[in-house]
């Protein structure tokens, strides 16, 4: 018997149809609500719940009130445990966190949600990695690298993890963009930090594939490649991201997995700087800077890790990126490019086009990019 | 029996049967041997201790022991628990070119007068195969326009491995092979274009597809440099796709000083019709199993025919055959050689099959081969793309070679029903599907080559068998799901098929993995 907690943020994906880039706020959901936006996120989660409604008796599932979960659990054929109280029609960020913790304190083994970035986030925050979190992707704005790719194969991969099938879990993005500044026209995204969510294993058939190792052993398989390469007559800028961890843990030293880091003959030579701190270390210095895609789309600058701005990377020299993901990552992104936003225009065109990635031990793939 | 029905009411038989060891009774014998005679026994003495000390067994071997019948049934059970290319329409083994493999050409090679032969014999001995593999040879020239073949390997991965210990040896001879340590192959190459040059130590750059299915000219700039090996790569690739710029990927290759390697693994689009030379390949290789009809078994007996330009003949594998207008004989005389391989002189079994596929088909016969099964490919293509969810991607509305990497991407969305399902529920029916190389970068993928050697009635019986499972998927997705229900084995669980503590590939590995567990 596994014991699932189920939030479903019900108001998640209006803002996205009526143009309004987000649906974060009460006044943006009143707005959106004018504008004629309905509902789409209990839709969607239906979808996931009832590819893994057979497996029912095997499931305790838990959820809050009304359109939070408990419509929606019942209308798939579940009969769940509903606790907590909400004002109906009117949920907000708060339900969702305390909703989260509500569950923790339940034990439960995974935590089912359906909404955006917004959603992802106030989980982050409420409960940091305690649990297993699963995403079904509902929101407008989805930077974050925490949902399955559609609604169907969430409620799949909780079918695999029901079923003990699911061996291994992976931390994922937490992203998350101001709105209001979106709106403007200035994306802002931040990397909040990561969820573990149940890492998903491709089951191969025929005698011809044998199945791939996991994205842990990539990621180890890349450090080793980038250390082996290090000249120790450059400085090492480390981007954030739990591939460039890897190499960070390879070498044991200490690391920021959200910040920059610097490091040169394989020694720390300081972490989690800015934008200022990293211009004075690099000023006048031979650097390479180590960078991995970051959050579900696939961005290589311009989400979550700005601190490696456009000054930045002229310091460091276009020629000098380095650029690493694992072949899962890149093959998630469906043959859509790499993307860049660096916040200016010229630097973005030139890094745009093909890159080289390393994707392993003397494995490399060429890949396209886009701005 | 419904003759109306395209798909059969099939049924496969499901012995439940043991591993041969688990039948295993001690004392058990097929075949119990006389006493030895003792006029003999005066001459030779017990057979035995004659042999010297260091040969003889000091513990029997861990064999079964079971009676002649006890055999004879167990195997015949197993034989009607498979499937393949002499029972059903195995067009669903795409990159495999599963095709019909004469019957007397078995009958040739299982012949005592090439089953007796042995490797170490004398070459005046043995002048008969020594003409084939030479003949052969010459055959496949003719073929791919390139100057000498050895059959040594044992397969593509094999081949493809010589190919990179040829360009590694060829920079060596120029002081490079320090300073060129990569090698340049694309995602939709068959994978041991990657797999083996970095068992050579290779480091490999893999090219993306572009929205055609293509790599790009711009991706393969991006990826040459001074430190470019060589390029190894498919062509068409597994997408069936023919890379039109081919030429300008090894002018843009040998601009910079690297080799190129031409994987024409599966040729069975292009016979007569486009050859390794004239895109300007310096190396190249066939796999007789495919192509060639040796056959493709499950992963042998097999031979990844590998020819070279002149210039690079010296770096073969050795021996060579060679023919002096009078004999044919072995040439150990290859200064650059990379060595061997594998043993002796290749499958001779699988030489021999090729040779004589090749002399029943002529020219002409080889080109139709091509032409037939790019026809029969075409077909399939229209046929497929009508079926509701199915899709193949990249050069939408173009033809294909000899094959299709198609997606069941929409069927999924719309109904929850992978790949894999299918391939489970298709089995019910007697048919395979196969999904593809890894990594899967076509969502939902499956891959399908009909070859020259289907009739149009067996497509069609195939495309109604999707038909069918595509139906079903669509009304009762939990019937497909949980298939297969008339199969050797129901629906299992796969996930121990990549747990190497769950998995033994010998009794002995089972055994010991077993108690461990214990």
């Amino acid at each position: 018997m596994k014991k699932i907690g189920l939030i479903v943020n019900p108001i998640a994906g209006m803002g996205g149809k009526v143009g309004l880039k987000g649906t974060d706020g009460i006044d943006t959901l009143a707005k959106a609500k004018s504008l004629g936006a309905e509902q789409v996120s209990p839709e969607r989660s239906m979808k996931a719940l009832k590819s893994f409604v057979s497996l029912r008796h095997e499931i305790e599932l838990i959820t809050y009130p009304s359109d939070m979960g408990e419509n929606i659990a019942r209308q798939a054929g579940f009969n769940p445990k509903v606790i907590g109280s909400i004002k109906e029609g009117k949920t907000t960020a708060d339900d969702t966190k305390q909703a989260s913790k509500d569950f923790c304190e339940l034990n439960i083994d995974l935590l089912l949600f359906a909404g955006g970035d917004g959603t992802a986030l106030d989980i982050c925050k409420a409960i940091g990695d305690q649990v297993v979190v699963l995403g079904i992707p509902t929101g407008v704005k989805m930077h974050s690298a925490v949902y399955a790719c559609n609604p169907m194969k969430a409620g799949d991969l909780v079918a695999l993890f029901v079923q003990g099938k699911v061996t291994e879990l992976k931390e994922a993005e937490v992203m998350d963009i101001d709105e209001e500044a979106f709106r403007s026209g200035v994306v802002s995204a931040k990397l909040y930090g990561y969820l573990k969510i149940p890492f998903e294993r491709r089951h191969i058939q025929g005698m011809k594939t044998g199945s791939l190792p996991s994205e842990k052993y990539f990621q180890e398989a890349i450090a080793q490649e980038i250390i082996d390469d290090m000249d120790e007559d450059y400085l090492y800028v480390i981007g954030p991201g739990t591939t460039t961890r890897s190499i960070m843990e390879k070498l044991k030293l200490d690391n920021t997995l959200l910040g920059v880091d610097l490091i040169y003959q394989k020694k720390l030579i300081d972490k989690d700087l800015n934008e200022k701190e990293l211009l004075e270390h690099l000023s006048g210095k031979k650097a390479k800077l180590i960078i991995t895609p970051i959050g579900g789309q696939g961005f290589l600058l311009g989400r979550g890790n700005q601190q490696i701005s456009p000054k930045v990377i002229n310091e460091v020299g276009v020629d000098n990126i380095i650029i690493v993901a694992t072949r899962q990552k890149i093959n998630s992104l469906n043959g859509q490019p790499f993307l860049v936003d660096s916040g200016d225009n010229e630097l973005d065109r030139k890094l745009s086009g093909y890159v080289k990635v390393i994707t392993g031990y003397h494995e490399s793939v060429v890949y396209k990019t886009a701005f | 029996m419904n003759r109306r029905n395209k798909v059969r009411n099939f049924h496969q038989a499901k012995w439940d049967e043991p591993v041969i060891y688990e039948i295993s009774n001690e004392g058990e014998r097929g075949i119990l041997f006389p006493e030895i005679e003792s006029e003999i026994q005066k001459i030779v003495g017990d057979g035995i201790s004659k042999l010297p000390e260091n040969m003889i067994r000091k513990q029997p071997p861990n064999l079964p022991e079971l009676s002649q019948m006890q055999v004879l049934k167990h195997y015949l059970r197993l034989s009607q628990q498979t499937l393949g290319a002499d029972l059903n329409v195995d067009i669903g083994q795409g990159t495999c070119t599963m095709k019909y493999s004469p019957k007397i050409n078995e009958k040739l090679a299982s012949s005592p007068k090439l089953s007796e032969l042995h490797p170490s014999q004398d070459e005046s001995t043995v002048q008969g195969i020594l003409e084939v593999i030479y003949k052969l040879d010459l055959f496949l020239r003719e073929i791919s326009g390139l100057d000498k073949f050895t059959f040594q390997p044992g397969g593509g991965s094999q081949a493809i491995f010589a190919m990179a210990s040829i360009i590694q040896a060829y920079h060596d001879s120029n002081d490079e092979s320090e300073k060129r340590d990569e090698i340049i192959s694309t995602m939709f190459s068959h994978p041991s274009d990657a797999a083996a040059p970095n068992v050579k130590g290779y480091k490999v750059i893999n090219i993306y597809p572009n929205e055609d299915g293509l790599p790009d000219i711009e991706a393969l700039e991006k990826a040459v440099s001074e430190r470019t090996a060589g390029l190894l790569i498919t062509n068409p690739e597994d997408t069936g796709i023919f890379n039109p710029k081919i030429r300008e990927f090894t002018r843009i290759i040998h601009g910079v000083g690297g080799i190129c390697g031409y994987d024409q693994a599966n040729a069975n689009g292009i016979l007569g019709i486009t050859r390794a030379k004239e895109a300007d390949f310096d190396l190249s290789f066939f796999n007789l199993h495919k192509t060639f009809s040796s056959p493709h078994g499950c992963g042998g007996p097999a031979t990844g025919a590998l020819g070279v330009t002149k210039e690079f003949i010296k770096y073969l594998p050795v021996p060579l055959v060679e023919f002096d207008k009078e004999k044919y004989y072995f040439d150990y005389d290859v200064p650059k050689s990379i060595g061997k391989v594998r043993s002796f002189y290749g499958v001779v079994p699988a030489i021999l099959k090729a040779y004589s596929w090749i002399m029943s088909l002529g020219s002409d016969g080889l080109k139709e081969v091509s032409q037939i099964a790019v026809l029969n490919n075409n077909y399939l293509l229209k046929k497929v793309l009508e079926i509701r969810g199915a899709s193949a991607p990249y050069a939408k509305g173009k033809h294909r070679i000899e094959q299709v990497r198609y997606s069941w991407e929409e069927l999924y969305q719309e109904t929850g029903v992978t790949t894999e399902d299918i391939t489970c529920r298709m089995v019910d029916f007697g048919f395979h599907m196969w999904s593809s190389h890894h990594p899967f970068i076509v969502p939902q993928p499956f891959t399908l080559e009909p070859t020259e050697s289907y009739s149009k009635a067996e497509l069609d019986e195939y495309i109604a068998g999707l038909k069918k499972v595509v139906e079903e998927a669509y009304e009762n997705p939990e019937l497909v799901k949980n298939a297969p229900h008339r199969s050797v084995v129901h629906k299992i669980n796969t996930d121990s098929l990549d747990d190497p503590a769950r998995w033994a590939i010998t009794w002995r590995a089972y055994l010991k993995k077993k108690n461990k567990t214990l």
